[in-house]
């Protein structure tokens, strides 16, 4: 069976998109978007489904097994990374691919993700001191460290947009990993900033969690987070 | 202000960064993606000090050794003892950042890994990568704010640029607006393994596309040892690429076997009655080729975990196994996967001394980018190690001089900077032809014609400099007549001592050439 894949693309530069669709002839019944992209990548002369001469399609990847979150995008209306987002499982043999709409598009399916990784300076998450390091809370530690940044959880998310005061769900695991790390009497920097950028805005929700392709229970970090904040009120 | 550029933010990268912001050091941290997306985000097992936490009296003396022997006694053994001397201090610095390795009841837990008889892997489950890379990526945060570290985050390197055994000035390329940024002053490569040689046949990271290893020896740079290729005796055919299956699988229990004459045979454990399937991994790749070709086998070698506790599967390898069932669908608990060797870490690279100097003055290399500590096969636990150590130790000499540092951008254009598709993949062909598990007089002499055929074509600069590194590994695996290591040559199957020298690969007046040397030690 051969899949068509519908692409939303757009050129360096330029603010409109278009559609180009794509044969691809699977290879095995587990191949993915991403090896569906890989392979049209590797094509000496790349020709859409009428044939005609087409642009390398561009895209961001790296470890191809969802270890990284570079391969984030939209396909069938749903955020996934496309090395994850098996072709057999959908239902129809096309299937659309787009990139993340929340972030600014670069070209084609490449989205400039810089707000992640500001947000994350902004909310000053870093430890100052030694890590004050808790068997009990190692396994915490140890979930809320597999956020890979992708940008999933803020592409569903009701309340998120770029350049807002609301930073989403990628700010918490990281959150939660220091918290969980750092005395009591240190919080409270943390917690302020955690209050203004994430508490005030979320409205619970929780379409992060059904999202996040770690399957990071975001509803079980955010009660934690908001129980110590509880604590220190 | 000196700045000092760093290029890579992996492991080493990040090392390198956090170890001259201490020092209130400026940096310039460039990379393709952020780091979030490193190859060291997908280390497994973990990471190997001999702390002596496990009741087994281990020592640094120990370490030291089972390092040496694991590479054939191929590296200086003065690099090798700061590695060894390094790792507590690196675990617990590793530590204090929070990496949530497993602890109980307030000691760091251990675990056995290949090439060494006792406990010395610190561990967080089976991705001790990741939880290392996100405290680094955290501890390296406090200093971005501070501006301390500039990260240049979709920025690739397209040039290096040396005059009379000096660094000039390097070349980087924002992939999002196009532009070309030329920074000037003491650089770091922390750019990871040679991948992009092998297409699509590697476990590590489509982003270590070995570019900067080819404009490294392009620009003069010395590259060493580059024969030694490391294939990791575990590893599955996932679409696009190999995916590993972590050593911890072994080191927690895991057999080895082969159906033989009907019966399964675990073939590591009566070979090898000491270290069973926790030998070295050059040594298990080695005897799974061999079995494979035995006459009285059968089917695929297999790795057998139905032994284990459900105990260790939920606390020290859920992940692998949902790895394994999600791409596999074969419960690891339930039933053998089959596996086979594919490559994974490359112990050649650009070669330095102990201070981490390559023979340009001002560029520095770390990480798998740069060969180093791990001789002729590398231990398991010792990658991680070595690159925050590297990391470390690269930033350190890299601070001590009086350097100008200034980046501008400039009006170069560089198209066809990309490798080219189709010579990548001719390259791979002719270095799977050549460099395999078991090499060849024959073989490699087959390969060398591939590739000195692609060079005599109309190739891009970057193609060309990669087809001219390709070649090098090859005529370094053809000059080196012995078997050591991952370098084994049917032809030549025993160790010669005389041959206890690095391979040394450079381009001299526009030819590339290949030596025998002693290893470069000393400096730091």
């Amino acid at each position: 069976m051969k899949y068509i894949l519908k692409i939303r693309r757009r050129e360096r530069g330029s603010e409109t998109d278009y559609f180009q669709s794509f044969f691809y002839e699977p290879q095995s019944e587990s191949d993915t978007a991403a090896t569906a992209l890989e392979s049209l990548g590797k094509c000496d002369t790349l020709t859409d489904i009428n044939g005609e001469p087409a642009r390398k399609i561009e895209w961001e990847r790296s470890c191809l097994q969802q270890k990284c979150g570079a391969c984030a995008m939209v396909i069938n209306g749903r955020p996934q990374l496309a090395c994850a987002a098996v072709l057999a499982e959908f239902k129809s043999s096309e299937v659309l691919i787009e990139p993340l709409r929340k972030f600014p598009t670069v070209c084609d399916l490449i989205v400039d993700r810089t707000t992640l990784f500001e947000n994350l300076k902004i909310m000053k998450l870093w430890l100052n001191d030694d890590a004050d390091r808790r068997e009990k809370l190692q396994e915490l530690a140890y979930r809320s460290s597999e956020c890979i940044q992708c940008g999933c959880c803020l592409e569903v998310c009701p309340n998120f947009y770029v350049g807002g005061r609301f930073f989403g769900m990628s700010t918490v695991p990281i959150t939660t990993r220091l918290l969980s790390e750092m005395p009591k009497q240190k919080r409270k920097e943390i917690m302020k900033l955690y209050d203004r950028h994430t508490f005030a805005g979320c409205g619970k929700s929780l379409a992060c969690s059904n999202t996040c392709p770690k399957k990071i229970d975001t509803e079980e970090l955010l009660v934690n987070v908001n129980r110590l904040r509880r604590k220190e009120e | 202000m000196k700045t000092v550029n760093i290029v890579g933010a992996g492991l080493a990268g990040l090392s390198a960064a956090l170890e001259l912001s201490k020092r209130g050091i400026a940096c310039n941290l460039i990379s393709s993606q952020p780091s979030e997306r490193a190859q060291s985000v997908l280390a497994e097992g973990g990471i190997n000090a001999a702390l002596n936490t496990m009741g087994e009296d281990d020592t640094v003396a120990e370490h030291f050794y089972d390092t040496m022997k694991g590479g054939c006694f191929l590296e200086a053994e003065s690099s090798v003892k700061n590695l060894t001397d390094g790792a507590p201090v690196v675990v617990e610095e590793l530590l204090r950042l929070g990496t949530p390795f497993c602890c109980e009841e307030g000691r760091i837990m251990l675990r056995n890994f290949g090439g060494q008889k006792k406990k010395r892997t610190a561990y967080a489950k089976s991705s001790t990568g990741k939880m290392i890379m996100t405290a680094m990526i955290d501890a390296v945060r406090k200093y971005e704010a501070a501006g301390l570290v500039t990260r240049y985050p979709r920025h690739v390197l397209v040039n290096i640029c040396a005059e009379d055994g000096k660094l000039k000035y390097i070349d980087v390329k924002d992939m999002f607006g196009g532009s070309v940024i030329r920074f000037f002053g003491e650089t770091i490569l922390c750019t990871g393994g040679l991948n992009g040689l092998f297409d699509g046949l590697t476990t590590g990271s489509i982003l270590n596309t070995a570019n900067a290893a080819a404009l490294a020896l392009g620009a003069g740079a010395e590259l060493a040892n580059l024969e030694f290729v490391q294939y990791h005796p575990t590893t599955v055919r996932i679409t696009g690429k190999r995916m590993l299956i972590s050593e911890a699988a072994r080191g927690e229990g895991g057999r080895l076997f082969i159906m033989k004459s009907g019966k399964p045979w675990y073939f590591m454990e009566e070979k090898y009655p000491e270290l069973g399937n926790l030998m070295p991994r050059d040594v298990v790749s080695r005897e799974m080729f061999f079995v494979k070709r035995d006459a009285d086998c059968e089917g695929e070698v297999m790795l057998d975990m139905r032994e284990l506790d459900d105990a260790v599967w939920e606390n020290k390898l859920s992940d692998l196994r949902n790895e394994i069932i999600s791409y596999m669908h074969i419960d690891p608990k339930a039933e053998p996967v089959p596996v086979s060797p594919g490559i994974h870490y490359f112990m050649g690279g650009i070669r330095v001394d102990d201070a981490h100097r390559t023979n340009l003055d001002g560029l520095f290399a770390a990480g798998e980018a740069a060969c180093k500590y791990h001789g002729a096969n590398r231990l398991g636990g010792n990658s991680m190690l070595g690159a925050v150590f590297g990391g470390m130790t690269a930033a350190k000499t890299a601070s001590g001089s009086e350097c100008c540092t200034r980046a501008e951008i400039v009006d170069e254009k560089y198209g066809g900077d990309e490798a080219t598709f189709a010579v990548s993949k001719r390259i791979g062909e002719a270095l799977t032809e050549g460099m395999g598990i078991v090499r060849t007089a024959e073989t490699l002499s087959s390969a060398q014609k591939m590739l000195e055929e692609l060079l005599d074509g109309d190739l891009s600069r970057i193609d060309s400099l990669r087809v001219t590194l390709g070649l090098a590994m090859v005529r370094s695996a053809e000059l080196r007549k012995e078997s050591r290591g991952a370098h084994y040559r049917s032809d030549f199957p025993k160790t010669d001592d005389s041959q206890r020298l690095h391979s040394v690969a450079k381009i001299k007046n526009g030819q590339l050439t290949i030596a025998l040397e002693k290893p470069k030690a000393g400096g730091a």
